[in-house]
């Protein structure tokens, strides 16, 4: 009985002491994750000609200078709509192709068991672990070879060969809890392997499918190295790239450039939290177990 | 069985609900091994045309471009790419293990219950969720000497004249480049980190309580003994991607002061455009396969045999 008494308040104030360590902890987090988006923000918010002053916050916030990004009132922002329209255009036809071509492959490795299908696998885990900034070199000579460049389709070509291999690891996981045997009866009961592919294999890999696709987008609109490689006109470019031209001027509108970045990063940012949770579930099934 | 092939046969069968004749017939006959092999290989195509004009195509070519050994002597002789190997060595070495260890830990504070962990945990990936571009140009931005946000910060509170972080000294700089880098991936550590801690049966830990181990001696015995195998798969994977990080030091140093930052991707992009030598270019990319090499055998060994519960 004694003992009980006596232990109590001290674990009390442990178990106390522990939650104030945690929330210290958890502050210092808050502050270092939240001060280079701070940055951006205050930076975004200043009005023209106050971006060089010693002040901490903005004086006179603004929203200038998203007025500024919308409006395209910059001669940097000059094509910022076409821009915009180019990453969703390169973002929307990598989602396509990779879920496309990624579905098919596992579908005949893993499903249809082809022979040899461990080689392609194989190729696939070594292009993932291949990093991309390795290959620019080359891809941007051959890009040229096969007469594209300038062209957004090398970019989406690109895009779609780093995102593919990821496909197919996730959708060859994702395929092992779908029983065979539903293939089979299929099969027996007279579906070609096109009918199971799309009336079987297609809508049960659907968890699988949004996971993967979302990361392709978001792999897609986040790229930054190959994008500005392959493409080179104002109106071809990308977002990231014209944002990154801000850099090259000495005089450089560092709000405009901020809330340019701002528009750019919301529609990723706003995707990431809604698919959040099969996101993770992919990106841990992708990154760690391959 | 005959009528059964002779109705199969007949061009409107197709079209009829299948039967449980067609059933035994291909049951029997199995013989649809060769078109179901076209289909399979049809199936496999994309990918494979893919792998061929844009994987096997640039790497062979790239192989080609960086294989006279002129090159690398070349290399060797200049001063940049010594410096370059050695940041490259310490922005992986220090980025990586910071980086893991950090995440480790941080993936214990979000094992806690509470709704601030939760709340917190979801402003914490927001580097992750946002692209790479705008967080490195932000914080480049931030280190500005005259106008950044930490010299301004550092000048309005405790009246310091913070240093020019990003143009006096390569090692401030390099600094700058490792916790940025820390800064955007760390979050995607721990979220993998937590799921396999997640994956840990409590009661593990409940008998363990039964035991008196607590605290350190939980994460000791229990923790880390079974996040082990996840740890280790971890480190070797973000560091194939921290050597090939391009943007953190594109965009935070941009390999300055005076080239002293580059590190081998970030030289390599630039012997090949800005100074348009791609066979220099290559050849420094290349000089990371000694390591390269084996990180991919022993990943791609790890990543096929082992089951990471998670």
């Amino acid at each position: 009985m004694r003992s009980v008494r006596q232990r109590r308040p001290n674990y009390r104030l442990r178990r106390n002491l522990a939650e104030a360590a945690a929330l210290a902890v958890g502050i210092a987090v808050l502050i270092w994750t939240l001060v280079p988006i701070y940055n951006i923000v205050s930076v975004a918010l200043e009005p023209h000609g106050d971006v060089f002053t010693n002040d901490i916050w903005p004086a006179k916030p603004s929203l200038e200078s998203f007025w500024i990004v919308m409006t395209q009132g910059h001669w940097y922002l000059e094509y910022f709509w076409e821009q915009f329209r180019n990453s969703l255009y390169i973002g929307a036809a990598t989602v396509v192709l990779t879920l496309l071509i990624g579905s098919l492959t596992s579908f005949s490795i893993g499903r249809m068991r082809i022979r040899h299908g461990w080689l392609v696998s194989n190729a696939a885990l070594l292009t993932y672990l291949i990093p991309a900034s390795f290959l620019a070199i080359p891809f941007y000579r051959i890009m040229h070879i096969y007469g594209l460049s300038n062209n957004v389709w090398s970019v989406i070509a690109a895009e779609v060969t780093f995102a593919t291999p990821y496909a197919i690891f996730i959708f060859q996981q994702y395929a092992v809890s779908i029983p065979i045997e539903l293939d089979e009866a299929a099969r027996i009961d007279g579906a070609s392997p096109l009918q199971v592919y799309f009336h079987i294999y297609l809508p049960l890999m659907m968890p699988a499918l949004v996971a993967v696709g979302t990361y392709a987008l978001l792999l897609a609109w986040n790229e930054y190295l190959y994008q500005f490689l392959l493409l080179s006109s104002k109106q071809s470019m990308t977002v990231p790239v014209a944002l990154a031209q801000f850099l090259n001027s000495d005089e450089s509108p560092w709000n405009y450039m901020m809330a340019t970045a701002i528009v750019y990063a919301l529609p990723p940012i706003a995707i990431y939290y809604a698919f959040r949770r099969r996101m993770t579930a992919g990106l841990a099934l992708g990154g760690v177990k391959g | 069985m005959a009528d059964a092939q002779l109705i199969e046969g007949h061009p409107e069968f197709p079209s009829r609900p299948l039967s449980v004749r067609s059933k035994y017939k291909r049951a029997r006959l199995g013989g649809l091994q060769r078109s179901e092999f076209v289909w399979a290989v049809s199936f496999i195509i994309p990918y494979a045309a893919v792998f061929l004009a844009f994987v096997a195509y640039p790497v062979v070519y790239g192989l080609w471009l960086g294989h006279s050994p002129a090159l690398y002597a070349e290399l060797l002789s200049e001063p940049i790419y010594q410096r370059t190997v050695v940041n490259t060595v310490l922005y992986v070495v220090i980025g990586v293990n910071l980086k893991l260890f950090g995440a480790l830990l941080l993936s214990g504070l979000f094992m806690r219950r509470g709704w601030w962990v939760k709340g917190l945990l979801l402003i914490f990936v927001l580097p992750w969720a946002m692209p790479a571009l705008p967080a490195f140009i932000s914080i480049h931005w931030m280190l500005n000497s005259e106008w950044g946000l930490l010299n301004n910060f550092l000048w309005n509170v405790f009246g310091v004249e913070g240093p020019g972080w990003l143009d006096t000294s390569r090692w401030l700089a390099l600094g700058a480049v490792i916790v940025s880098h820390i800064w955007k991936w760390m979050p995607f550590w721990t979220v993998i980190l937590l799921a396999g801690r997640m994956a840990i049966p409590q009661e593990l830990y409940e008998a363990a309580e039964m035991d008196g181990a607590t605290g350190l001696k939980r994460f000791v015995h229990i923790t880390f003994p079974l996040l082990a195998n996840l740890y280790l798969i971890c480190t070797l994977l973000s560091t194939v991607f921290t050597l090939g990080d391009f943007n953190a030091v594109y965009f935070v140093s941009g390999g300055g002061p005076a080239l002293s930052t580059h590190v081998l991707a970030t030289l390599g992009i630039r012997n090949a455009f800005e100074i348009a030598r791609p066979d220099l270019g290559m050849a420094a990319v290349m000089s990371a396969l000694p390591l390269m090499i084996p990180l991919v055998m022993v990943l791609m060994r790890k990543m096929r045999t082992t089951e990471v519960q998670l």
